[in-house]
């Protein structure tokens, strides 16, 4: 009973921590937060944090997250870290991104 | 005070390229030999793809790049690597004496680390790269970078899976970089078909140049070869490079400047009668020598000679060995009275000696190079040269001793080669390749004959200098090394043992003719004297004769007086009878004679 669902409890226990790198108000980037925020609100309702960075307007950011591509996702906690790159379009591929759902 | 000093430094280099406006302004790299075969460094204000194989230099390359951007022309550098962090970065050029942290403290360079891993991606939908647009911006922003590396970018093909994104991004980044007005330098990984595995050269269009490290005859050769440059003349063959502690080092086997100045100076031979042979006065201080012979001629104790002779004038010696240890070579030397080892411990003459074979072409050069850059010597001599042909081939060790004696002689270094030739015409033709290069040219040769072997020594070239142009004789005695002049008769040229009997012969001769005259002389002196005294009879009987005339002359004047007084006797008596008739001289005497009768 324990063993397969203490995953998915720690999960739901820890608040996500999620930040979208953007760079300034382009359609792929409005996109992205749109479909983060529809994504969030199904399956993390409640214990989720967007941050949103404009690397526009705060460029020195970029390389902490080594930001390559626009717009990304990161994926701060629950640890380890991970990045989902596009406009989020793609909701199996995020969720499998964000380990919310086991590939395959 | 300092900043501003700094400032006009950098902005005396820009003015400097201003005047090639007209054509394509040049970014020059600092890079030894680079700047020289693209006529002042990469297109100024325009990306250069820079690809090769692994372990090529590409990195390195870019490295020194934006280095000496930062040192040497004010010109601060943004280096972002894909593939290695900024500390493996600076560990890496450590090695090379360049210093990364305090140029960063200095902010004249900024190294930036992108990270891109595979496994952390995911890829959701569509995306551009304005992420690294963003990142690239603030550090060549941040510095005001005039000069950018990107050290791989196709560590983004591997790191990003969608290629038409990428192929689109990285056209978008390269117009970006032009319009930046920043000199980029983006390398590649040689490709199987095409230049760059991802074939980047299709955005990278100004300026294509191509590293290649391949082995020939087991021996390894990195090479640089300038594929295109829009807009510019370069030099399109393939030049060898080195890789050595200085950094890279590109050897252009046609140098195209030949413009080092030359000194007046002379230096001495070490060897008198050798002096004599050049006007009296060694060879140019500067010049290049070569020494060519056959195998026991005496190159290598020429070479000592001149080595002894410049250390003992107080000039630093370095003596690169080939085939002998120093102390074998100090040894040996020391047979023919010359001392080198108080020379080397009082630090006038340096060795290093090293086999041919034990790397390679570049190596070695890369090791002297080092080695001389340390040292400074005035004196550099090699023994000998032909050694290097086993690590590499004719012409690019020819290229390489260009390369060499180019870097010498713009330190004003004299610089000695031995050169083994083993007999024949075919090895020789092959020095006369690198002989061109040469100011001086002496050849040590030995002749059979006699039953003994005898060394000569010719001049055969003595650029800017009036020079013998006799054999001489070359002499190895223990008191060092003497030159006599050599005979040449019908029959060719004496040497040794035939010279001392032509000797022995001429001096016979001469004796002989010494004799001779001494004869004829004594002969002459012989006649002379019996003339002498000839003359001294002659005058006696002369002298007899005047005095025999004057007796003669008083007898005729007695005479004659007698015959006037007796004249006057007789008018007397005739005159005067009464006179004593006892002295009538006409009453003849019984004896006829007149005179008185008793």
């Amino acid at each position: 009973m324990k063993k397969p669902s203490s995953p998915r409890r720690r999960r739901a226990d820890k608040l996500w921590q999620l930040r979208l790198y953007v760079a300034g108000q382009t359609p792929k980037s409005l996109t992205a937060f749109s479909n983060l925020k529809k994504i969030c609100e199904t399956h993390l309702r409640g214990r989720y944090r967007i941050d949103v960075i404009d690397l526009v307007k705060r460029p020195q950011l970029s390389g902490g997250d080594q930001i390559l591509a626009i717009p990304t996702l990161v994926r701060k906690l629950p640890e380890p870290v991970r990045k989902i790159i596009g406009d989020l379009s793609d909701t199996e591929r995020v969720l499998v991104g964000l380990d919310l759902r086991a590939a395959g | 005070m300092l900043k501003k000093g700094r400032r006009t430094a950098a902005g005396r280099h820009g003015t400097g390229a201003r005047p090639q406006a007209i054509r394509l302004a040049k970014c020059p790299t600092g890079i030894h030999g680079f700047d020289e075969i693209t006529g002042g460094g990469l297109p100024r204000g325009r990306p250069t793809l820079l690809c090769g194989g692994a372990g090529c230099g590409k990195t390195l390359f870019a490295m020194e790049f934006i280095v000496r951007g930062a040192m040497l022309f004010g010109e601060p550098g943004v280096f972002m690597s894909f593939e290695e962090t900024t500390d493996e970065l600076k560990a890496n050029v450590a090695s090379l004496g360049l210093d990364l942290a305090e140029l960063e403290s200095e902010r004249k360079v900024l190294l930036e680390f992108v990270h891109i891993e595979r496994s952390e991606i995911h890829e959701t939908g569509e995306y551009d790269l304005e992420g690294l647009f963003v990142r690239l911006n603030l550090a060549i922003d941040s510095i005001g970078a005039k000069r950018v590396v990107l050290d791989t970018l196709e560590a983004l093909f591997a790191g990003l899976p969608n290629e038409a994104i990428l192929r689109a991004e990285l056209r978008r980044l390269f117009r970006w970089l032009k319009t930046k007005g920043v000199t980029a330098v983006i390398t590649a990984e040689r490709g199987r078909e095409q230049l760059t595995r991802h074939g980047l050269e299709e955005y990278v269009s100004d300026c294509v140049v191509l590293l290649d490290h391949r082995v020939n005859d087991q021996i390894a050769t990195r090479h640089l070869r300038v594929i295109k440059y829009r807009g510019a003349l370069h030099g399109t063959n393939e030049f060898p490079f080195l890789i050595g502690d200085m950094g890279i080092s590109v050897l252009p086997i046609t140098s195209l400047g030949l413009t080092h100045k030359v000194s007046d100076e002379r230096v001495s031979t070490g060897i008198p009668k050798l002096d004599a042979m050049l006007s009296g006065r060694g060879f140019f201080r500067g010049s290049s020598i070569l020494l060519t012979g056959t195998p026991g001629t005496g190159k290598t104790i020429t070479a000592a000679c001149f080595a002894q002779a410049a250390a003992r004038r107080g000039e630093r010696v370095l003596f690169f060995s080939f085939e002998e240890s120093p102390d074998q070579i100090i040894r040996n030397m020391r047979s023919i009275g010359l001392r080198l080892d108080p020379l080397v411990r009082r630090g006038l003459l340096r060795f290093h000696a090293a086999r041919p074979t034990v790397y390679g072409l570049e190596m070695h050069l890369a090791t002297m190079f080092r080695e001389i850059a340390m040292y400074r010597p005035q004196v550099v001599i090699m023994d000998p040269i032909t050694s290097l042909m086993a690590a590499g081939t004719d012409s690019e060790t020819k290229g390489m001793v260009t390369r060499l004696i180019d870097y010498l002689k713009e330190g004003q270094v004299t610089s000695l080669f031995t050169s083994l030739t083993h007999g024949g015409h075919a090895l020789q033709q092959s020095e006369i390749a690198m002989s061109s290069l040469m100011d001086s040219w002496l050849l040590l040769q030995d002749f059979e004959g006699n039953g003994e072997r005898n060394r000569v020594l010719y001049v055969i070239k003595a650029r800017g200098m009036a020079h013998s142009n006799q054999v001489r004789e070359f002499l190895i005695s223990d008191r060092g090394i003497d030159l006599v002049d050599a005979y040449i008769g019908p029959s060719g040229v004496l040497t040794g043992s035939a010279r001392l009997a032509q000797t022995a012969r001429e001096n016979a001769e001469a004796l002989e003719a010494r004799q001779e005259s001494a004869r004829r002389r004594h002969e002459l002196e012989r006649r002379r004297a019996a003339l002498e005294r000839q003359i001294g009879g002659l005058r006696t009987e002369h002298e007899e004769s005047a005095q025999e005339l004057r007796r003669i002359d008083r007898q005729a004047g007695t005479q004659v007086r007698l015959l006037s007084a007796e004249r006057t006797e007789l008018g007397r008596l005739r005159h005067a009878d009464v006179a004593n008739p006892r002295q009538r001289p006409v009453r003849p005497g019984p004896n006829g004679t007149a005179g008185s009768s008793p």
